[in-house]
């Protein structure tokens, strides 16, 4: 294939600047269209019966009085999902969430659906569906599940990661460990300690728009799915493992989505909806209600974690260890285990142990969201490093600054440290004016670092100039904030051409080969990979076109600024050909002109950020006012500056609301008491103030243009940033996320002298 | 046939419809009308990205029964520009990148609307406070409000 | 031949052992390897295993070659939001 991935330095024209996004216009204009926004005529409405009972053995589901409902065509349970995963336990989970095969294992647990003429008859018909439950007892704190005497979700759940493997089922699903060196010998090292536990609640990534899809199987067996999705490629593989349907005959065409964040990374309803539109034999239309968003996609895990981190006098950290506990919803997951990875990648450290549990609740099944894991390990550790500091004695940000990872030290999950950002964020943090703005009573500051990963993965891209010289770049990664223009200017950058003469397409599965998902901060870095790959083939092509049209040696052409250029004195006379000239005459030259790529863009970096946030608690009714926010992130190249500091706000404001207000409430009985915007309560305009941003760019090596990931790092230090600043406001540790005013107030409670 | 018989003017043009009694404004706008600008989020009314103006006045649209409509004057997303000219709120949250996914925008520019038609010198705090019933997800509200307040500046003629 | 650190919840699958010795020239021929020394293994290296190679984290390329002495760690497969 002969592209070379890494890095070389470069004065940009197009890269870095900042033009209108090229799909704006349909988006302020209510043209675009979303999930919901679509329809094929004969359309069905799709509605989904839900188990009101956390826990509970189906035992028994009568549909024939919604069956012969006038104006109900089909109605469907798991029997019309025959089981075709093959012992593959991780897909059976999937058809076993989106439709419960023997119990319901969460409130909102899908057990029938129908497709109906029209809405009121979709809603009346569920309400004649007859489900004989035998309710179980539940557990829905990830701490109770953990106890010998807790209900127990799955009867052959034997934890795995321990050696031996017990002999007694429980919800605790893997035990992972990560760390190098003695933390034994850390700790008696160490002249000063600081141990403790912390609580994190659960959480939804909070979309606005709800999942939504229109589905459509034919009587050949070729399906349609319209979809919001993050990765319709992925969606198509799994909706046809699940059904039993040949991929290349089941097309998915990517709406224009409404957030992710992660949890549009997980089929939900589209198998319910094409299992529907098959047996009814029309399309249907499946939307999920708020609620029904809120109790039955992904939300992230609730966590209880123990930290424990030792230092010596001088700020030198001689240990750290964590313990963390995650809830993964009914089904296994990484969660905890990416908790115990990240915790501590900030630091350089000698003997360093971390432990992670994956345990069984019956909450519904937990997706990634956002840097999945990292942003309450980071609470818990950057809460402790400032007390630790206070400890000693020294300032947090400089204790930081002390044992902050650096090129070549050992990461607390294992691998080596290539350039990383961490030392610059902190330095850039220390010299930001931030720090120096004056603070009043009630008023505190607090700061974190965060770190994650970033992906590359499967990527194709196809590069198309047309005949009046406009180029179309037709990618398969999803658009979820504004990348098709920065993937316009990186094909601007390579080709030498004005980004007006560039247009991204999003493409359907039937016209790209594979695409992995938009997660992972994967979505400009690896398809503006793949636009430059593409584009250096495409010059190739328009190189040997000009070689043909000036009939001179192919060596004797050079691409310069969007033109072919005949070098040497002996084609003085040959004016430059531009894209335009050449694709004019490409009919006689060779054809359509054209430049691909399939490429596998692996190798990312990883990515930190430091934030610093100053609040106002009010004594008196524990509410806290955000006054000042900065965040400081490495973003290797920013490709479109203005969408770069948008993730940076973004993903602070979405981790200022987790901090702050956020959580899953669960009744006794197990039901989700807040399924709505009302009392879930998310950050509105007036919560927040303008969030400062300062975008570092060290060069990624294994990039061209030395471009990161940055979608997902921005969440992680805020639940500390804010918890710190709280903390210090206060004068009392805050340790259980969020904290809402009743958690203040009973935290200044508790510390009052009696 | 069922249904409630309903004439309104929405965007300016004359409209009639039918529509079932449960019917909110925002169903008839999306399903009957093929107005599918104004987004469902939440149809309780916590979210705003189903925002229209009713005779002057911003509402929720899902709020509103499909059947309360008769006689009014609607205002959606999709009547915001004129020909191929956008309104400054328009051009504003594009120059100053004040969308991401876009899904709550149509939302925030009624909103925008509404609350520079009452409003049209306001401060920061007045625009946060003017915009606190719409959800947006994706950006923390920063872009947003700078493009609210530079397009004020444009409307007033600054 | 290149050594393998293995991350925690593997150890169980090689008896203990953290640190491998695997003659291997590319990560398809040590998963591989791996999977015929250690049978235990091959459950994991079917759920997904990145491959991290001084540092830098593969997690698809089964063509990108060892190099001679390079620190090579396995870690799961990551997921992203």
């Amino acid at each position: 294939m002969g592209f070379d991935p890494s890095y070389s330095v470069r004065k940009f024209k197009s890269v870095g600047t900042r033009p209108i996004r090229l799909d704006g216009v349909d988006k302020v204009t209510g043209r675009a269209r979303y999930g919901a926004d679509f329809n094929m005529p004969g359309q069905l409405v799709g509605r989904i019966l839900r188990s009101p009972h956390a826990h509970a053995r189906i035992r028994r589901i009568d549909t024939s009085k919604a069956e012969a409902l006038k104006g109900v065509k089909t109605v469907i349970t798991a029997a019309d999902l025959p089981d075709l995963t093959n012992g593959n336990t991780g897909m059976y989970e999937i058809l076993d969430n989106c439709m419960a095969r023997k119990k319901a294992l969460y409130d909102g647990h899908a057990v029938a659906a129908v497709a109906a003429v029209d809405a009121r008859t979709a809603r009346e018909a569920l309400e004649l569906i007859e489900v004989d439950h035998e309710v179980l007892p539940h557990v829905t704190d990830v701490d109770e599940a953990m106890k010998a005497s807790a209900p127990l979700l799955h009867e052959t759940m034997f934890t795995d990661g321990v050696d031996p493997k017990p002999t007694k089922p429980s919800n605790i699903a893997k035990r992972s460990q990560y760390g190098h060196g003695d933390v034994e010998a850390g700790f008696k090292d160490a002249d000063a300690v600081v141990e403790r536990s912390f609580k994190t609640e659960q959480t939804h990534q909070g979309y606005i728009e709800p999942h939504a899809c229109v589905a459509s199987v034919n009587p050949d067996g070729t399906c349609e799915l319209w979809v919001c999705t993050q990765g319709h490629f992925v969606y198509r593989q799994q909706c046809a493992e699940l059904l039993g349907l040949d991929v290349s005959k089941l097309r998915v065409t990517s709406s224009e989505i409404g957030g992710g964040f992660g949890g549009k990374t997980h089929i939900w309803a589209e198998p319910v909806a094409l299992a529907l539109s098959r047996k009814a034999g029309r399309p249907v239309k499946l939307v999920m209600s708020r609620e029904e968003v809120f109790r039955a996609s992904g939300p992230t895990s609730a966590t209880s974690i123990d930290v424990k981190i030792g230092a010596k006098k001088d700020g030198t950290i001689t240990a750290a260890s964590a313990t963390l506990r995650y809830s993964c919803g009914p089904y296994s997951g990484m969660w905890a285990e990416l908790g115990a990875m990240t915790s501590f990648a900030c630091y350089n450290l000698k003997n360093v142990k971390t432990v992670g549990y994956e345990v069984l609740v019956n909450r519904p099944k937990t997706a990634a969201y956002r840097a999945p894991s990292a942003p309450m390990a980071a609470f818990a550790v950057e809460s402790v490093i400032d007390e630790l500091a206070q400890k000693i004695g020294m300032n947090s940000l400089e204790l930081r600054i002390k044992n902050a990872a650096k090129e070549g030290c050992k990461s607390s999950y294992g691998p080596v440290y290539g350039p990383i950002g961490i030392g610059p964020a902190l330095e850039a943090a220390q010299k930001h004016p931030h720090m120096k703005a004056p603070l009043g009573r009630n008023q505190g500051r607090g700061m974190a670092c965060g770190f994650w990963f970033n992906f590359g993965g499967q990527t194709c891209t196809d590069l198309n100039v047309g005949a009046d010289g406009t180029v179309t770049l037709t990618v398969g990664t999803v658009d979820v904030g504004g990348s098709r223009a920065a993937l316009a200017l990186v094909a601007a950058e390579e080709l030498g051409i004005p980004y007006a003469q560039v247009q991204t397409v999003v493409a359907d599965t039937g016209s790209l080969g594979y695409n992995d998902m938009t997660d992972g901060s994967r979505g400009t870095f690896s398809s503006s990979m793949a636009t430059i790959s593409a584009s250096r083939n495409a010059i190739a092509v328009m190189r040997e076109r000009a070689a043909r049209m000036w009939d001179i040696p192919l060596d004797d052409v050079v691409w310069e600024d969007g033109q072919a250029r005949a070098k040497g004195e002996k084609h003085g006379n040959l004016a430059p050909l531009s894209v335009k000239d050449i694709a004019a005459a490409a009919a006689k030259t060779g054809g359509p002109i054209a430049g691909h790529s399939e490429l596998v863009a692996d190798g990312a970096g990883v990515s930190f950020a430091t934030h610093i946030c100053d609040v106002e608690v009010d004594p008196e009714t524990g509410a806290t006012k955000v006054l000042r926010y900065t965040v400081l992130q490495d973003a290797g190249k920013a490709v479109h500056p203005t969408y770069v500091e948008g993730q940076y706000q973004g993903g602070a404001a979405q981790g200022i609301g987790w901090a702050l207000n956020e959580e899953y409430v669960y009744g006794e009985d197990g039901r989700l008491q807040n399924p709505g915007f009302l009392d879930y309560r998310v950050p509105v305009c007036s919560d927040l103030p303008m969030i400062d941003t300062q975008i570092l760019e060290i060069p990624n090596p294994n990039h061209p243009y030395g471009v990161r990931g940055v979608g997902e790092t921005s969440i992680v230090p805020p639940l500390a940033a804010i918890a710190n600043a709280v903390s210090n406001a206060v004068g009392v540790r805050m340790t259980h996320i969020p904290m809402s005013p009743p958690r203040i107030l009973a935290a200044l409670e508790a510390e009052r002298p009696r | 046939m069922s249904g409630i018989a309903i004439s309104t003017t929405i965007n300016g043009d004359d409209v009639e419809f039918l529509c079932q009694p449960e019917e909110t404004l925002l169903d008839v706008l999306r399903d009957h009308l093929g107005l599918t600008g104004s987004k469902e989020g939440c149809s309780t009314g916590d979210c705003g990205a189903c925002s229209v103006i009713v005779d002057g006045r911003l509402v929720c649209s899902c709020l509103v029964l499909g059947a309360e409509a008769g006689g009014r004057r609607i205002e959606t997303v999709e009547g915001m520009a004129t020909g191929d000219k956008l309104h400054p709120l328009q051009e504003k949250f594009l120059e100053h990148g004040a969308l991401q996914c876009g899904f709550c925008t149509p939302g925030f520019l009624m909103a925008a609307k509404s609350l520079l038609a009452r409003n049209p010198d306001p401060t920061e705090e007045e625009i946060r406070f003017g915009l606190a019933g719409n959800l947006c997800r994706c950006t923390g509200y920063d872009k947003i409000v700078r493009a609210v307040r530079d397009a004020a500046s444009v409307m007033r003629g600054a | 031949m290149v050594e393998v650190t293995l991350w925690g919840s593997l150890g169980a699958a090689t008896g203990g052992r953290q640190k491998l010795e695997v003659e291997a020239k590319d990560i398809r021929e040590l998963f591989r390897k791996l999977a015929e020394q250690y049978p235990g293994l091959g459950p994991f290296i079917e759920r997904g295993i990145a491959v991290s190679i001084d540092g830098v984290i593969y997690r698809d390329t089964w063509s990108k070659e060892l190099p001679k002495g390079a620190e090579i760690f396995l870690l799961p497969r990551l997921a992203g939001g």
